[in-house]
């Protein structure tokens, strides 16, 4: 896809950030244009969730800046994140076990009555609703979410981006913990999400859930970006020499 | 908007009529537990004073008056604590806090304000707690930032602060006790005068019990406005009776407590009043330090369960890195929960100190261990994330239940100890083996 005109909708330019001596990130460059799913990919190290925390206001990058629609953009926490419409599903869901549904789908941006106190009844129906969008089997809203299944957190977590209007999507192995039939609800949400337009970071393990849903893949190694292709330029046994040997597929480089 | 939902604990197994009363009136079943607990440590202390030592004191108005203005100290406490244990730290300063805040109102009530308002100026009372507030929260707010900015654990700050403040409530007037406190103030830790009467302990009751019928009412309108599931009418008729009976009872226990004969007396000859051959009955009613302790027990439950705040408190309790993430200044709650814990220890020592009507510098000594005790036996746990107000000021009714009791048994001090010692580990046991059960 090198016919983008328009100005991406996410840019990260030139990322480093190290612990202690280590780069986990370094001098990496990857964008996002609307309506795509770009899948990072790499061994467990490669530095992607990393690269991506510095999107999503968990870290701090040491170097380097994050465009957003063109705009440099400051992200100093999840709530400056946020501000930008960029909304994470983090690999460990990020719920607070101890409470329902509603209240984790509404964490930090609570809905309030005139009064200034939070307002469950609406919160809860407002889950209700879009819940019975994504997932119609969701039945459980009083219960604290550490009585629910794996795939029903993840709906919870899903349903707290899409609530929101997210325009830029962060997902870390969104389908790490789930079974076959909800893997295929998350690809389906997925493709629906592109076609309204949004841009989805795809952070995965599986190539071929990255073949079949995402535009383009960046791949990572030690820290360092080993290239970007077109998902329909290659095939999955080039983006596994990428993320094993650390080289381009000659055909594209 | 769709269809009313049904019930969302779905498919209903064949019940015992028990559990049906219990699902539909939603009473929380460790709630019962400990009212059940209460219930069997009040009869069982009445029960083994008539019969081993021939008089049953404890279920008199008169103890259970007693009883409930010596709760309100650690009772006020204990909700801070809640918050402070559901966001999985501690505050073991909380006495020592109480000892250092109830002798700087003591200085600034007897030394600094008369000489700038004059002696018995009516502002003394109001400007000494304020100040007490303030300082209170002061200190809580510093711990709070030397655990939540410096990183320093919050075991250590307070076992510091324990120290800290126990050491300077002996330096700020070298170890005198600051006595009689300003006249205003002293009525705010009870006794006859601290009182608010008959009348008034009606008034109360029936606002109280108005409020409870509110309640009902709105939440069942809210419910429907939503078509979330009703309670059935009668279940909620059963609840209104009990929350009114409740009250009510409470209203007629602490009215059926006299002044004693000295005090009538005394006051008949002030107001010039004759005193008939049989004598007046003049009831105490509430006590202020209870009123005290019922409004900061409401006003905490409305923070916990309706703001964010509270809301943020059991989401950092539940997972600090998932309310980080969700964009919670975490660490800017935590100085607040410290700051509000502070703030109720101060008033914790205006209760205690005005109660004695003098600040001593071994005010709150041990009312740590108390105070935790009483939120962990009221279900806080210290894994973090759940935790009741009620269950706290019960938890604070049920240690207290226990060390009065043994005292009008004639139990001594060391076995008051181990039993209290004893208690707090099978209560929190039992609370261990409920949970796993109700997993």
């Amino acid at each position: 896809m090198t016919q983008h005109a328009q100005t991406p909708l996410v840019e990260l330019r030139d990322i480093s950030i190290a612990f202690g001596g280590i780069k986990a990130v370094d001098h990496v460059s990857v964008d996002l244009y609307p309506g795509e799913v770009v899948g990072l990919l790499g061994h467990n190290g490669a530095g992607k969730s990393t690269l991506i925390k510095c999107l999503s206001g968990a870290y701090k990058q040491d170097s380097g800046d994050v465009y957003i629609n063109g705009e440099k953009a400051v992200i100093n926490n999840p709530r400056d994140a946020r501000s930008y419409n960029i909304e994470t599903i983090y690999q460990t869901l990020a719920l607070a076990d101890n409470l329902d549904a509603a209240s984790n789908l509404f964490l930090g941006r609570e809905l309030i009555t005139p009064m200034g106190f939070v307002d469950d009844a609406r919160q809860e129906a407002e889950t209700r609703k879009i819940m019975a969008r994504l997932n119609p089997n969701f039945t459980k809203f009083s219960a604290p979410v550490k009585a629910l299944s794996g795939g029903q957190r993840q709906s919870v977590a899903i349903a707290r981006a899409v609530y929101f209007n997210a325009r830029i999507l962060i997902m870390d192995e969104p389908t790490a913990a789930l079974g076959p039939q909800e893997t295929q609800m998350v690809a389906e949400l997925i493709q629906e999400l592109k076609r309204q337009g949004l841009g989805i970071f795809l952070i995965e393990h599986d190539v071929q859930a990255v073949m079949d849903l995402c535009d383009r893949a960046s791949v990572m190694k030690n820290g360092q970006l080993v290239g970007t292709v077109d998902v329909k330029d290659v095939t999955d046994d080039d983006i596994l020499s990428m993320i094993i040997l650390g080289k381009q597929p000659a055909k594209v480089a | 908007m769709s269809d009313p939902i049904p019930p969302s604990n779905g498919q209903t197994p064949p019940a015992s009529p028990v559990a049906k009363f219990l699902r539909a009136t939603e009473i929380d079943t460790r709630l019962l537990g400990m009212i059940g607990a209460l219930v069997l440590i009040w009869i069982g202390f009445h029960l083994y004073g008539a019969l081993v030592n021939g008089f049953g004191a404890f279920l008199t108005p008169r103890n259970l008056w007693n009883l409930s203005v010596q709760t309100s100290s650690i009772g006020i406490m204990a909700t801070g604590m809640v918050l402070v244990i559901v966001t999985r730290h501690i505050d073991l300063s909380v006495g020592s806090v109480l000892g250092f805040t109830a002798m700087a109102m003591g200085l600034f009530q007897v030394r600094f304000l008369p000489e700038y308002l004059g002696l018995g100026s009516p502002l003394i009372w109001i400007l000494t707690i304020v100040f007490g507030l303030i300082l209170g929260a002061l200190i809580g707010a510093f711990q709070g930032w030397l655990v939540a900015y410096r990183g320093i654990p919050a075991f250590i700050v307070t076992l510091g602060g324990l120290l800290v403040w126990r050491g300077a409530a002996f330096l700020v007037a070298r170890g005198e006790t600051i006595s009689p406190v300003d006249e205003r103030f002293s009525l705010l830790g009870g006794g006859p005068y601290g009182s608010i009467g008959a009348t008034g302990t009606w008034i109360v009751g029936l606002i109280a019990c108005a409020g409870i019928i509110y309640l009902l009412v709105s939440g069942r309108a809210s419910r429907r406005s939503h078509m979330f599931a009703l309670r059935p009418i009668w279940a909620e008729v059963v609840l209104g009776t009990l929350g009114c009976g409740l009250v009510i009872g409470t209203v007629l226990l602490f009215n059926a407590y006299p002044w004693p004969r000295g005090i009538v007396r005394q006051y008949a000859e002030a107001n010039s009043i004759d005193v008939p051959e049989t004598g007046l009955f003049i009831s105490h009613g509430f006590a202020f330090p209870v009123l005290i302790l019922i409004t900061v027990g409401i006003i905490m439950t409305i923070v916990m369960t309706r703001t964010r705040f509270g809301r943020y408190v059991f989401a950092i309790g539940g997972n600090p890195e998932a309310a980080e993430l969700s964009g919670i200044n975490v660490r800017w709650v935590t100085v607040k929960i410290f700051a509000i814990m502070g703030m109720l220890a101060a008033l914790a020592g205006v209760v205690a100190s005005a109660r004695l009507n003098s600040a001593t510098n071994a005010l709150g000594t041990l009312d740590e261990l108390y105070v935790i005790a009483a939120a962990v036996i009221g279900g806080t746990s210290l894994a973090g994330g759940i935790g009741t107000i009620y269950g706290a000021i019960l938890g604070a009714l049920v240690m207290q239940s226990l060390k009065t009791g043994m005292v009008l048994i004639g139990f001594d001090a060391a076995i008051q100890q181990v039993v209290v010692g004893g208690v707090l580990v099978l209560a929190v046991y039992l609370d261990i083996l409920y949970r796993r059960k109700s997993n």
